[in-house]
């Protein structure tokens, strides 16, 4: 394939995965945002496909692979199972309101090419130019985090985040070893199923997901 | 095997954790748990003592490495003179109040379960032991740690009283603020001695042969005795001390009085003398100012108090300050290289040391039979106790004596030797100091006569007269362990008195290790009878003699007395024309102390009221005289409130930004990010 033309795919799955990202900012259904999470997934594992074609990395596919079982499949299995346990698949209601968080969203992509501008000079990989986008991407998920109230959102923004993480790992110096790539991916895993177990326990204890509660554990003076 | 000191107190550390582990398995019979555990602590003790007379005697140094802690940090372990003595010490009160804590901890059967305080008290013991043992700077830092969790436990103990758990905190902040000090002193000093980047000069080995340029050794001078002598009670840094030695369990206080605030002298020798060596005069000069600044402000506090164990903690502040009197001394001595005069103060101050072990160790064990009998501190309510408790009145005047530095018993010696080193101070080149330490030997003169007043006071109160409370409690005498454990520590009192030349022939090695010099007390005929620090013609003492002239003297007055028949009749008390004079009336701790109250009282923050309640038909005549007063140590308010104040105030600013939610928390990072990102671009 030509390098060009990988390029080319390769800034548009980086389109994409910060469309969704965008999505998952003003989506207020839980099933939606699920599925917007299950689609940047697969946007992420075909891009990692594609970068370990064009660079001929073959340990690439491996983590391709666990990002499609896990991302794609599993994760959003998971929460689409807590989501019907607990009842909670009503609108989520958000701190900002949704065009504020778009405007922030825009100001934070904009920082993170400004940001990424020099390295951009530097790096001589095919996936330079994603960089920016990959920050971008952790900096929204951390963004939708703080947005939002419900625990269910924190969690997908949580692992939003990691996704952009992974993002930058791939584009910025074609992944990461993949004994590495496979301790996050457990990771990743383990704190999913520790998620769901808090979520239960703060759903009992609370009668209700919303993450505000939370704040009557606090101290008094 | 070959049997030496270090085997015998590494065997004597680890019967103690032996026990410890051994504890939780026999908790169900609480007596039989008191009986072994105590039991096992005593022969863990007589072992220690054993090792460490024999370490001193011997004059030898013995290190092992042990191979655990951390990776390529093994604990060392060295035992030499020094830590031999402050081993005798330790080890010594640690046998008598074990002895006596078979009889003291027996009072809480029934009330309270007691296997919290075995434990600690074991490790505390194995603590003070491991300070003491420890030659490089972690594992004595571990060990400090140990000794300092274990004796806050100990404090903790009857944790219902909010006074107790107040005094315990206090207790810990101290201690760590000390403790943070002393690390840092170690860290200077291991950093100069290896280098910053590895840990090659943790040893006291390395420490020793480093050459620290002057200002770097006033630093980690400064923070060392910072650290000590907080921990020492040295004032300023005393308040904790008169808050958690009453709260403790007796024992418990005896050894944390006795002995744990030895171990702060021991790390004050150890550092200055052995790690660091040589030193300006000025260093010297610190701690005498701040020894005699303790003992006049120790012995004038504890006249105020009337609360018999707070006022045996306020003594401990002002021997405290006579020890380090001697310890100064010696220090100015040593910078003008006068080591022989160097050699006397120092085993002034480390004799004092052994004998305010042993004496207050007495005094605190007596409080805590009185305490155990009445249950009852305060001394405006006791009275007449000698009728009840002979045994332990009797010891306890022991103690008094002692303390008070009265001949032939241990103190006297001490505070003797003490003020040949004072008198022979014009020595010094240095005019400053030539004129301004024999001021000091007055001070000091001063102190001996107030804590001589003061335990006038403590005794008459306590045991003479009538009882003074309003209701009588059922008193019986403390039994034989506890009498055991005091009349050991009195015995040892009096020993220490009559045969100083034996005891200080026995210790002149750590003086010749540390200032180069032996003292050489005992020369001539009778040399064990005469104890000549210095030469014949200027002065000497014999406290075998004083003993048999005090002897004599009471015996003949005995003879005078009962030898005729009548000499002695009992009358009834003379009432002043005033019929109805009851128990109530009888001078008492708060009078004794007014004159003296009066004098000093710009020390004290002083709170006195007197309100009548007046009769409607006779004014002249009111129905009632309400007596108030307050004594307050004034350090508080200068020094410690406004800190507290402040932490205070700082910590409700701090606590603004815990807003509960996790939003605030999240925005809190995010901006963080983004800032460092900036920056860093």
């Amino acid at each position: 394939m030509n390098i060009n033309i990988a390029s080319q795919i390769n800034s548009f799955l980086a389109a994409l995965v910060l469309l969704t990202a965008f999505g998952m900012l003003v989506q207020r259904r839980m099933y939606g945002l699920v599925h917007l999470f299950a689609w940047q997934g697969l946007f992420l594992s075909l891009n990692t496909a594609i970068v370990g074609f064009v660079a001929d990395r073959h340990h690439l596919y491996i983590s391709s692979v666990l990002t499609l079982t896990l991302k794609v499949i599993l994760l959003p299995y998971i929460l689409h199972v807590l989501i019907q346990r607990l009842k909670v698949h009503k609108e989520v209601e958000t701190v900002v309101n949704i065009p504020m968080t778009m405007l922030i969203g825009i100001a934070l992509v904009i920082f993170s090419y400004h940001l990424m501008a020099p390295v951009r000079e530097l790096s001589t990989l095919v996936t330079r130019s994603t960089l920016a986008v990959a920050l971008a991407t952790v900096m929204i998920g951390l963004l939708m985090m703080i947005t939002r109230k419900h625990a269910v959102t924190q969690i997908i923004g949580f692992l939003a985040m990691e996704n952009g993480l992974f993002f930058a790992a791939t584009s910025a110096t074609y992944g990461m070893p993949l004994v590495v790539e496979l301790g996050v991916a457990l990771d990743i895993l383990i704190a999913a199923f520790i998620f769901g177990i808090f979520f239960f326990h703060i759903h009992t204890t609370f009668d209700s997901l919303d993450v505000e509660k939370m704040a009557r554990l606090k101290e008094e003076d | 095997m070959i049997v030496t000191p270090m085997w015998l107190l590494s065997s004597s550390v680890l019967l103690l954790f032996l026990t410890v582990l051994l504890t939780p398995l026999i908790k169900g019979s609480q007596r039989f748990l008191i009986n072994t555990s105590f039991t096992l602590t005593s022969v863990a003790s007589l072992l220690g003592v054993i090792g460490g007379v024999w370490a001193v005697g011997g004059g030898t140094t013995e290190k092992i490495i042990l191979e655990i802690g951390l990776p390529a940090l093994p604990f060392h372990m060295r035992i030499d003179p020094l830590a031999g003595y402050f081993i005798t010490v330790i080890s010594l009160l640690s046998l008598f109040v074990s002895l006596y804590s078979i009889g003291y901890i027996k009072g809480y059967l029934g009330r309270r379960p007691v296997t919290s305080l075995v434990i600690c008290y074991c490790l505390f013991i194995a603590g003070m032991l491991m300070v003491v043992l420890a030659d490089d700077a972690l594992f004595f830092l571990v060990s400090w740690e140990v000794m300092a969790a274990a004796s806050y436990f100990l404090v903790m103990f009857e944790d219902e009283h909010i006074e107790n758990r107040r005094a315990a905190f206090l207790y810990i902040v101290v201690a760590h603020v000390g403790a943070i000090a002393i690390l840092l002193s170690f860290g200077v000093m291991a950093g100069l001695a290896g280098d910053f980047e590895n840990f090659s000069g943790y040893t006291f080995d390395a420490m020793r042969q480093a050459q620290l340029p002057v200002q770097w050794a006033t630093a980690a001078f400064l923070l060392a005795f910072f650290g000590f002598a907080a921990k020492a009670g040295v004032v300023p840094l005393h308040v904790w001390l008169p808050e958690a030695h009453p709260v403790a369990p007796s024992n418990v206080s005896a050894l944390m009085s006795g002995v744990m605030l030895k171990t702060a002298i021991y790390g004050i020798v150890r550092v200055t003398f052995d790690l660091i060596g040589d030193f300006p005069w000025w260093w010297g000069a610190i701690v005498l100012i701040l020894g005699l600044v303790s003992a006049v402000m120790g012995v004038l506090y504890a006249l105020m108090q009337h609360d018999l164990k707070r006022l045996l903690a306020y003594h401990s502040v002002e021997n405290i300050g006579i020890i380090l009197i001697g310890i100064g001394l010696s220090m100015i001595f040593t910078s003008y290289h006068m080591p022989l005069l160097a050699a006397l103060g120092l085993i002034a101050g480390l004799y004092h040391t052994l004998n305010h072990a042993m004496f207050k160790g007495l005094l605190f064990m007596g409080a805590g039979a009185v305490l155990h009998a009445t249950h009852e501190r305060n001394m405006e309510e006791m009275g007449g106790l000698i009728h009840r408790m002979p045994w332990t009145a009797a010891l306890f005047l022991i103690g008094c004596v002692s303390i008070s530095a009265l001949p032939p018993f241990n103190g006297f010696v001490s505070e003797w030797l003490t003020f040949q080193a004072f008198l022979l101070s014009p020595a010094l080149p240095n005019q400053l100091l030539k004129l301004l330490v024999p001021l000091g030997a007055a001070l000091l003169a001063l102190t001996g006569a107030l804590a001589a007043a003061c335990f006038v006071k403590a005794f008459g109160v306590t045991f003479l007269g009538h009882w003074r409370g309003h209701h009588t409690p059922r008193v019986r005498e403390a039994d034989f362990p506890m009498r055991l454990g005091m009349v050991l520590a009195a015995a040892t009192c009096f020993l220490l008195g009559v045969l100083p030349t034996v005891v200080i022939d026995w210790m002149d090695i750590i003086s010749e290790q540390l200032t180069g010099s032996k003292l050489r007390v005992s020369t001539g005929a009778y040399s064990w009878m005469w104890l000549t620090p210095i030469a014949p013609e200027r002065a000497s003492y014999s406290g075998t003699i004083v003993f048999l002239g005090i002897l004599f003297v009471v015996v003949a007055a005995y003879l005078v007395l009962h030898v005729k028949p009548g000499a002695i009749h009992r009358a009834p008390i003379w009432d002043c024309g005033f019929e109805k004079i009851n128990q109530r009336m009888q001078y008492n701790a708060t009078s004794f102390s007014m004159p003296i109250r009066r004098i000093f009282g710009f020390l004290f923050n002083i709170k006195e009221q007197v309100k009548l309640i007046p009769r409607a038909a006779h004014p002249f005549f009111p129905k009632k005289i309400n007596y108030y007063l307050r004594v307050r140590d004034r350090f508080w308010g200068w020094l410690y409130k406004p800190v507290v104040e402040v932490s205070f105030y700082l910590s409700r600013r701090v606590g603004r930004l815990q807003q509960g939610r996790i939003q605030a928390y999240l925005i809190y990072s995010f901006i963080t990010i983004i800032v460092l990102l900036v920056f860093s671009r």
